[in-house]
């Protein structure tokens, strides 16, 4: 494997930032069409429904202007023609590590995917580049009825069920990006869980992209049966490298009654990636829909997972934290929007900036006429760790019935001289006080963690921690 | 050889001269206490021992064990032995105690001293001997704790520690009798019977009645101005700090 070390000298210490040599079977030109498009859908043998929905999202997306929210600037320098869209390294999907091509195994066990799925997980999908390249679930939980796929694979098995809800939550007319992942997407998961089956091990999907100017587009669908619980965990990294990369995902859930599903994200691409996500659930009556999400890595964030409570007494909660080091802008939030009555929604967003980072909120909650005794409550809070480094907060809170109750919050801090000072005296160096204060902000967050996350996430976060100090 | 010698200690903070000439020695086992009023120059002895980096020593030094502390930074003079009971303690969200507690014992006593069960005796006997109920741990440091449970947190510290010096600034102000009790028997158990020593910064006689130093000195204006045995302290409560201005 190489190293790319100019580049990461340029961004620091930046650990997955490796890349294979690329070995593609079909690699499309640079640039999209709808021939582009239609060659997708061809190559996987789609149902002409999905074809259609393509092409059509793909006419969409050619008209459709940029967002005028998050970082304009950034986003106007993404070339549309300077991106593979399509990219297959690996043959089909394998059940077995065994079976995965060398190299591409070779990453995953780099980045410690194999290890933790014995140690701790239901199931696990690795997808590289377009494709997914290894695929399992335990199977006790497939006796149950559980479906666990990459998405192919499950338009593939379970066409009607995959037409049913495909677009339901996340229409292609969206936004710019939602239209783009729907034209060209390939690979993410495709999960569902009968009624009463309870999940209880996370399951992991791991993105990677390899290849330079990649544009990534998984779309994931996840159905809780009434009454069933699920996790669902992601991960991602890519190699630094002096171009830009494209991760434009949609994911779709559906919570139907009495479910719940948690969704958890730990984002670390490297900072040549634009990381344009739309994520959005549906939470039926008594369902339970949480997002927690971390956005450590990219060059641009844009994402703001959403829950729509749709049926009575459902309950929504996301919880993120995002750090915006040197180059680097995270604009993340949440929206939640109350159509139901006695539905209760928690947002918790933390953010860092360092190095002349910058960490945007943008959320928005609304309660509709008809939504009696809703109860919503927000806190963001902001740390700055140097001078230069910026945090700005855009909250919206729009609510059209009296009965709600709305609690909201927000801090932003900087650290002080004196609790270094303080932590520095019990034997502590400056960068591990400064790790320790940084993971303690977190905290309310990595608890929401499956532990083997946690202590990833801090010994992340103590790295970027590393020469931080003038 | 001196546990601490503190050498023509001349030092301030942005450009104001402080401490305008200190000498003081501390040798092991003993326990010596500095008393005076506000703006003495107490705190900044305390700072500028630890290594707090606003303070500026213009001249003399500062030994352990005729090693000069100057040049270290505080958290290598905390891994020579070096420790300090804040006056206030910071707060840090997020950080648990117990997690906080094991670190800072890995980096001052070693790893093995942090691991398994022994330290975990350790811990269990310094919370019973303070009072610290259990769920304690789970707390964040300093988080939305007490007066009281600040204190006694800092001396929670200084006994899983063992420092060479313990220097407490003030962990008696704002502390009831039987507060003052508990810290005392916490320095008694971490110093006294020990080659360690402390200095104890404080206002009041009453922790003294406690812990008995061997050496009381009078910090006034930046210069210390008499030095005695307990005596020393118990005139001080008596007769306040103006009998020593005219002598």
């Amino acid at each position: 494997m190489e190293e790319n070390s100019d580049a990461r000298g340029a961004v620091g210490e930046y650990k997955a930032g490796w890349h294979d040599p690329e070995k593609s079977t079909i690699r499309f030109d640079f640039g999209l069409s709808e021939e582009v498009v239609r060659e997708i859908s061809n190559l996987k043998d789609e149902p002409r429904w999905m074809t259609e929905i393509r092409v059509k999202a793909f006419k969409h997306f050619s008209k459709r202007k940029m967002p005028t929210w998050g970082n304009m600037s950034m986003l106007e320098e993404i070339d549309f023609d300077k991106i593979c869209y399509y990219l297959r390294s690996s043959e089909s999907t394998k059940k077995d590590w065994d079976d995965v091509p060398e190299d591409i195994r070779n990453t995953f066990e780099r980045l410690g995917i194999p290890e933790a799925e014995q140690k701790w997980l239901s199931g696990v999908t690795a997808q590289y580049e377009s494709e997914a390249v290894y695929h399992s679930i335990r199977e006790d939980l497939e006796s149950q009825g559980v479906i666990f796929l990459d998405m192919d694979s499950g338009l593939r098995e379970y066409p009607d069920l995959v037409k049913k809800w495909f677009c339901s939550v996340v229409p292609y007319s969206d936004n710019k990006f939602s239209a783009l992942n729907t034209a060209v997407w390939s690979g993410g998961s495709f999960i569902y869980v009968p009624e009463g089956v309870h999940v209880e091990m996370p399951v992991q999907a791991y993105f990677r992209i390899n290849a330079k100017n990649m544009g990534q587009f998984e779309r994931t669908l996840i159905i809780a049966d009434k009454g069933s619980s699920i996790h669902y965990v992601e991960g991602c990294t890519a190699p630094t490298y002096s171009t830009d990369s494209l991760h434009s995902a949609i994911v779709e859930l559906i919570a139907l009654p009495g479910s719940h599903i948690r969704y958890s994200t730990i984002q670390n691409w490297s900072s040549n990636v634009y990381n344009l996500v739309t994520k959005r659930g549906i939470a039926h009556e008594k369902a339970k829909i949480e997002w927690v999400d971390g956005n450590i890595g990219s060059k641009l964030t844009m994402k703001y997972p959403a829950v729509i409570l749709k049926g009575e007494g459902s309950h929504a909660e996301v919880i993120s934290v995002a750090y915006s080091g040197a180059g680097q802008h995270q604009d993340a939030g949440a929206k939640i929007h109350h159509l139901a009555s006695n539905t209760t929604s928690k947002i918790l967003s933390k953010s860092i900036s360092k190095n002349g980072g910058r960490g945007s909120y943008r959320g928005m909650v609304t309660v509709s006429p008809k939504a009696d005794n809703c109860k919503l409550n927000v806190v963001c809070d902001a740390l700055i760790l140097d001078e230069g480094s910026r945090s700005d907060t855009y909250p919206t809170m729009e609510v059209a019935n009296s009965t709600a109750r709305c609690e909201h919050e927000a801090s932003v801090s900087k650290v002080s001289d004196e609790q270094l000072f303080y932590l520095m005296s019990r034997g502590h160096s400056e960068e591990e006080s400064l790790a320790m204060i940084v993971n303690g902000f977190f905290e309310p967050f990595t608890r929401e963690l499956p532990m083997e996350y946690a202590v990833e996430l801090n010994q992340l976060m103590a790295l970027e921690m590393e020469g931080s100090i003038g | 050889m001196s546990l601490l010698e503190i050498k023509d200690l001349r030092a301030g903070i942005s450009g104001t001269e402080i401490l305008k000439g200190i000498n003081l020695k501390i040798g092991a086992g003993e326990i010596h206490a500095i008393m005076g009023r506000n703006g003495s120059g107490k705190t900044t002895t305390a700072n500028i021992i630890m290594g707090h980096p606003d303070f500026d020593v213009e001249a003399g030094d500062v030994l352990l064990e005729g090693e000069s502390l100057l040049e270290l930074e505080s958290w290598e003079r905390a891994r020579k032995g070096v420790f300090l009971s804040f006056q206030y303690p910071q707060a840090v969200p997020g950080l648990q105690v117990g997690n906080f507690l094991r670190k800072s014992v890995a980096s001052i006593r070693g790893e093995e001293e942090a691991k398994g069960s022994a330290f975990r005796e350790r811990l269990t006997e310094a919370m019973e001997a303070l009072d610290i109920p259990r769920t304690f741990m789970s707390r964040y440091v300093n988080d939305g704790f007490s007066g009281g449970e600040k204190k006694r947190f800092e001396i929670l510290q200084l006994m899983l520690l063992r420092p060479r010096l313990a220097v407490l600034d003030e962990t008696d102000s704002g502390l009831d009798i039987d507060g003052i009790k508990t810290v005392a028997e916490g320095v008694n158990a971490a110093i006294r019977g020990t080659d360690s020593g402390a200095l104890i910064i404080t206002h009041y006689s009453r922790i003294l009645e406690h812990v008995q130093p061997d050496m009381v000195h009078v910090l006034l204006d930046g210069k210390i101005v008499s030095s005695g045995g307990p005596e020393l302290a118990t005139k001080l409560e008596e007769k306040g700090y103006e009998w020593l201005k005219q002598e």
